[in-house]
């Protein structure tokens, strides 16, 4: 649909608050060949259990439903493998579910998990992410993850989803980008930013210390990607414990209110209609008027170059949150860095800045954990976990992983959680001696996008320190 | 791999009636790390689906006869009356009636443009397209979607005049069957087995 009824627009109420209690990660890779994935599973359980004191049986003791979070049954070759995960982690006879939706399964996994204790059918549950993508070489991969393409209309084009993408990144390139030098710099940037806070996070696939020189001279993807613009195919796990008021008090002295809220577009780039641009609480009409005048060819919505799925599911969680300036009201963000460009477009999808002017996010210096114009903390940093071009993209897990992330700035807990020297020696990886505490000091709000195909799912997770709740909040 | 006894299928009275392999089971091997250490097996298949292609089933048939055809809602009381679907969509996305089918060759022949592309050198298993991939995007005028391909012949840029071709000989009864050309390229420069 391209117009919107009332009914439609209507803000989600939940009958009761939501709180995020804990939640844990295992070790990222492309390859994880010491372990089947029920054992990446039960670390990223232990460690959320660890992570507030309790012991497995105790956390295991309150949880009563299940949601899993798994993309591809293609690439583990194993259907229901959620029973498999259900059984493993000792939750018989519980009810659970799986949840897939392309890249956004993570959130979605939460947003199921989210209703079932808002609803008051349950007043614990787990959302549990993994995928296993080491089951088959990267072009039998990239041909699976095509499979979530039209298969009739786009997967014979290839069987390359980077392709599906790379012709919006095109377009954006064009339009909003104006095929400016400075402007593929700025997509460079992101790659470095984010290569390099994966270097302090112990759970992280590619750590790397690049410049912007690098990501230019990487291999050609598809004109302008290159190799280093690209997200990393992963196996891993994650997990978040959610509960109702009371019982979060129980189990944690500091849970944070959760707010998940998801929007779709279709799966055919092909099939978007030109409509109107729906706005956010930041956000005129009268400031579009002339974007097609500013950005010739910008004029169709969403076109090429907008997430209308990113667009929707913001609309819906700012009003659950009282959200109206997300630079403003939020402290940190994770959002999905599939590619460098899909990160530019998303940042004016979710009104971290207006449509067509998304580099200056990152030309501000606003993106970084530390502004490096200023040398003063950024504004909005983003993905300091490493997002999806650093730390992972283990499907099922990400949108999960990253909910965890934010949600450890916000307990003040980043520093403790990725400095540990065990950790580090249980993943086998060094810890660099530049080693560096990326904690966002006073997080108390932040947001994770969690994506899916070429924008076909997309939720948008929100946390809140319950002492700095938003005053318009639904 | 070459099998004469490779699976075929046809309709006979509106059920399957399937002759030939449809799977090949293979030994599986071990996989063990350099210390001689067990770690897993692998697990080969090859598994041939049967797959309908429903109402969108006159679209393929027609590319071949060099036919391209799109889909139209023909509902007046519906806010996308008269919108016109390529990729064929059998409802309209809005009030769900079945949309009538519109013959959009000419329209493709005069008034298709590139809206974006893509040039890529990788590809995912079972490519079967020529390196670099040239992908476009197909704008025509009046339509309300923008159809995806791939360009055979030059380069692609924003904006240009694309016209499609078929392979009508030997075709393979899928989206491959129909591609894009330059406006004005010569006949002879299409690939083989493609006419306009």
């Amino acid at each position: 649909m391209i117009k919107f009824s009332k009914q439609q627009l209507k803000i989600p109420k939940m009958s009761k608050p939501v709180y995020l209690v804990t939640g844990g990660m295992s070790k990222f890779d492309r390859a994880i060949p010491e372990k089947r994935t029920e054992e990446l599973v039960i670390d990223a359980f232990l460690e959320a259990a660890e992570f507030i004191k309790k012991t497995p049986e105790e956390l295991k003791s309150y949880i009563h439903s299940c949601y899993y979070g798994h993309f591809a049954d293609h690439f583990g070759a194993q259907l229901l493998g959620e029973a498999v995960i259900h059984d493993r982690l000792g939750l018989d006879p519980l009810g659970n579910v799986g949840v897939k939706t392309g890249g956004a399964t993570g959130g979605s996994t939460i947003w199921e998990a989210y209703k079932a204790v808002a609803s008051g059918y349950s007043d614990t549950v787990l959302a549990m992410g993994w995928e296993r993508m080491d089951e088959v070489p990267t072009d039998e991969g990239n041909h699976y993850i095509a499979s979530a393409a039209d298969k009739d209309w786009e997967t014979p084009m290839g069987h390359i989803y980077t392709g599906y993408y790379a012709v919006m990144a095109q377009k954006y390139w064009q339009v909003f980008g104006k095929q400016e030098e400075s402007f593929r710099r700025t997509l460079a940037e992101i790659a470095v930013k984010n290569k390099g806070y994966a270097r302090m996070n112990p759970h992280a696939q590619s750590p790397m210390k690049i410049t912007v020189e690098d990501v230019l001279n990487s291999p050609i993807v598809a004109h302008p990607l290159r190799a280093l613009d690209c997200c990393l195919m992963s196996v891993g796990a994650s997990c978040v414990i959610l509960a109702d008021e009371k019982t979060a008090y129980e189990l944690s002295d500091n849970p944070l209110l959760l707010y998940t809220s998801a929007g779709s577009h279709t799966l055919r780039v092909a099939d978007r209609r030109d409509m109107d641009i729906p706005l956010l609480p930041n956000e005129t009409a009268e400031q579009y008027k002339d974007l097609g005048k500013r950005f010739p060819g910008g004029d169709r919505y969403p076109g090429f170059t907008g997430f209308l799925a990113a667009r929707m599911a913001a609309y819906y969680a700012y009003g659950m949150a009282g959200i109206v300036d997300p630079t403003e009201d939020l402290d940190l963000v994770e959002l999905h860095d599939a590619f460098t460009i899909s990160d530019i477009q998303t940042y004016e999808d979710v009104g971290i800045r207006p449509y067509g002017e998304g580099r200056t996010y990152v030309e501000s210096g606003d993106c970084f954990h530390t502004n490096p114009f200023t040398g003063l903390p950024g504004k909005l940093p983003a993905n300091l976990s490493g997002g999806l071009i650093g730390n992972m993209h283990a499907v099922g897990a990400t949108g999960i992983m990253q909910v965890v992330e934010v949600a450890q700035h916000i307990w003040g807990r980043w520093g403790e959680m990725h400095s540990d020297e065990a950790k580090w020696k249980r993943f086998n990886r060094v810890k660099p001696d530049d080693w560096t505490n990326l904690q966002v000091v006073g997080a108390k709000r932040g947001m994770a996008i969690s994506h899916a195909g070429v924008g076909s799912h997309v939720t948008a997770t929100i946390l809140v320190h319950p002492d700095h709740q938003l005053k318009g909040r639904a | 791999m070459s099998d004469q006894n490779r699976g075929t299928v046809k309709v006979v009275n509106g059920r399957y009636r399937v002759s030939g392999n449809f799977h090949y089971a293979f030994p599986n091997e071990p996989i063990r790390d350099e210390t001689g250490k067990l770690l897993g097996v692998t697990n080969p298949a090859d598994i041939t689906h049967i797959h309908s292609y429903g109402g969108e089933a006159p679209f393929f048939e027609n590319l071949s006869q060099q036919k391209l055809l799109g889909t139209k809602c023909a509902n007046p009381k519906c806010d996308a009356h008269q919108s016109i679907f390529i990729p064929y969509r059998i409802h309209c996305p809005d009030c769900l009636m079945r949309n009538v089918e519109v013959d959009l060759t000419e329209l493709a022949r005069t008034g298709a443009t590139v809206h974006t592309f893509m040039i890529t050198e990788r590809t995912g298993a079972f490519n079967t397209l020529e390196l670099p991939i040239r992908f476009v995007n197909v704008e025509f005028e009046g339509v309300s979607t923008i159809l995806m391909g791939y360009l055979s012949v030059g380069e692609p840029k924003i904006g240009m005049q694309v016209v499609p071709i078929f392979q009508t000989k030997n075709p393979t009864y899928t989206i491959m069957d129909l591609s894009w050309v330059p406006s004005g390229t010569a006949a002879e420069d299409l690939p083989a087995g493609f006419s306009f």
